[in-house]
């Protein structure tokens, strides 16, 4: 039987449209206003004037400039940021059929900023890794923190759920201990890796921006192409194989392109924990586990949280800043112990 | 046309499962896989849709090598009624037989009208179509073999395979589960049925295959082969057979 052209291309249409659709208005809503808020505030007509401005090359004025130099691109970046983010985490929890997977408890955040941290301490002496860069070789040592996670949480066939999530804490603790003997040993670079490992946007610019969106839109494009092989996943790795899925090769693929999208976030913004976690669970929760309306879906939300936890981090004791990992953290650490409970309390 | 098993041998390690297994199901045929508890009667379909990896010995679908097929193309031949297990709680009846059609949709596309046809088809033959929008997470266990036999019937395969499709199931479903089975066999379709209840397998299939330590013991019609003497030797079990008058197979009863 040929199948007609139309079918092909049309992924699109086994998607949910209203929650999407609300969800990226509400975004661009919150980024706008977003943009306003600070030190000086500038209303939310203003905002898009400038943006406006700047999109046409005549920027004019002082708020032109701050919404354009400073505010717009922190507001982009922690959107970017939080979407790739809670895609990976929605990949992971995906493959790994584990709802605590994310960038953070598998300790691929942690093992990726060691790569960075081997790049600001080490590239004046080794001209090799400023050539590679960080966003290569956070993506580089994510990789190999993920799959060796992965060999010391296997028990035969399967992963189980909590052995996962050990050894990617136990192997993330080393790796982060690396990182601040890496600090001692360099001391020069120490104040510049410390900067950088407690992740903030501050320092966000456009040339920044452009240097991990390209990672972070392959990711993103290709996790989302995936969410018909996700589901089917979601059988078990048996049932997925009989049902025509490549298994073992579709799950390193998808691996990573988790991992690219974790790296790239950690090379611009450090270690934001819990994110992945938290996100792709209040979706599922909204429209079902159909990953071709939850992938999506997550990457916007999480780019709608991120905004609002980089906001708080920057308003809240105004003009210091809080690490906007604090801030994750103190709402994703309970939500993660709770995510547990209910987890034991269903399989035990 | 048929599947062609030749000399199929496994080993779990060192400790061999399998060994030298042949045998063949055409269109149209019910057969019968039985035998004792790590008979290793499950290998054999979990190597005939490459689960496992086949290491020595040869499977063919219709004269076509099933190693140089894809994934999906094998899909598309081969289905498996997996044994009663868990299935994905949170989505719903309907998308878990939609699954079933993937080796036709492909990975990239969605279900046309027509595959959305076919899967209402195959839910109200095996009567599930009620249960549509119920989650899989509230369906009892007789409810969710069906559901796994529609999600076979839409891969529109040439051949079934059943692992245990009968276990856990009371006396009607597992009627029912057979009935179903045999109805597709009449259209055209070749089962291959893993099971225990040797009485079933004798009502339903048209040939059985008897596996005793990876080696298959016995083949043919289940009058032939299950005799008192093969069921003692491959079980070990006493039992007295009758033979219902104007029928074909024996009732076989334990002796206790």
């Amino acid at each position: 039987m040929q199948r007609s052209l139309t079918a092909y291309g049309s992924l699109l249409k086994g998607v949910r449209w209203t929650p999407l659709l609300i969800t990226s208005v509400l975004l661009a809503v919150i980024m706008v206003v977003a943009t306003g808020i600070g030190s000086v505030s500038i209303a939310p007509a203003e905002v898009l004037s400038a943006v406006w401005h700047g999109l046409t090359g005549s920027l004019d004025g002082t708020y032109d400039m701050i919404v354009w130099k400073i505010r717009l691109p922190r507001v982009m970046m922690a959107a970017l940021v939080g979407a790739s983010l809670a895609l990976a985490g929605t990949a992971y929890q995906g493959i790994f059929r584990n709802p605590l997977a994310d960038p953070y408890l598998l300790g691929v955040a942690s093992g990726a900023s060691l790569g960075a941290a081997v790049v600001i301490a080490f590239s004046v002496s080794v001209p090799l890794l400023a050539w590679l860069g960080i966003p290569v070789m956070t993506f580089i040592f994510g990789l190999i923190t993920v799959f060796l996670v992965t060999m010391l949480a296997r028990r035969g066939n399967n992963i189980p759920m909590v052995s996962l999530i050990l050894s990617g804490a136990v192997l993330g603790s080393c790796f982060t201990a690396a990182t601040s003997f890496i600090m001692l040993i360099a001391r020069e670079q120490a104040a510049s890796v410390l900067a950088w490992l407690l992740g903030s946007f501050a320092l966000s610019s456009w040339s920044k921006l452009a240097s991990v969106l390209p990672f972070m839109l392959v990711a993103a494009l290709a996790i989302m192409l995936s969410s018909r092989a996700l589901n089917l996943l979601q059988l078990g790795d048996e049932q997925a194989a009989q049902l025509g899925l490549p298994v073992e090769r579709f799950k390193v693929v998808l691996i990573s392109l988790a991992t690219l999208a974790t790296a790239a976030a950690v090379s611009v913004s450090g270690i934001i924990g819990f994110v992945g976690l938290m996100v792709p669970h209040a979706v599922r929760l909204s429209v079902g586990p159909d990953h071709r309306t939850l992938v999506p879906l997550s990457g916007l939300l999480g780019a709608l949280f991120m905004v609002l936890a980089d906001l708080l981090a920057r308003t809240i004791i105004s003009p210091a800043e809080i690490p906007i990992g604090v801030i994750t953290a103190l709402v994703g650490g309970p939500f993660f112990l709770y995510l547990l409970k209910r987890e034991q309390r269903g399989t035990l | 046309m048929s599947v062609q098993v030749e000399g199929l041998s496994f080993n779990f390690g060192k400790k061999p499962v399998l060994k030298e297994l042949s045998f063949q199901v055409a269109p149209g045929e019910v057969v019968g896989l039985v035998g004792p508890n790590g008979a290793g009667k499950s290998t054999v379909i979990k190597l005939m849709t490459r689960v496992l990896k086949l290491r020595s010995g040869q499977v063919k679908v219709d004269g076509t090598d099933i190693q140089d097929l894809s994934r999906l193309q094998l899909a598309k031949r081969l289905a498996v009624v997996p044994q009663l297990s868990a299935l994905p709680e949170a989505f719903s009846v309907h998308e878990i037989v939609l699954m079933g059609r993937t080796p036709h949709v492909g990975f990239f596309a969605t279900e046309t009208p027509e595959d959305l046809q076919i899967v209402e088809r195959a839910m109200r033959r095996t009567e599930v179509w009620a249960l549509r929008n119920r989650m899989a997470a509230e369906l009892s266990g007789g409810e969710r073999q069906r559901v796994l036999l529609a999600r076979a019937l839409v891969q529109e395969p040439r051949y079934l395979l059943l692992d245990e499709p009968t276990n856990h199931l009371d006396l009607r479903f597992q009627v029912e589960v057979l009935r179903f089975t045999k109805r597709a066999a009449q259209d055209g379709l070749g089962a291959l049925i893993v099971m225990h209840d040797l009485n079933l397998a004798a009502r339903v299939c048209d040939r059985v295959l008897v596996m005793h330590k990876g080696v298959l013991v016995a083949q043919g019609a289940p009058a032939e082969v299950l005799t008192q003497e093969l069921i003692q030797d491959v079980y070990g079990a006493q039992t007295h057979l009758f033979t219902e008058p104007g029928q074909a197979f024996p009732v076989i009863m334990p002796t206790l």
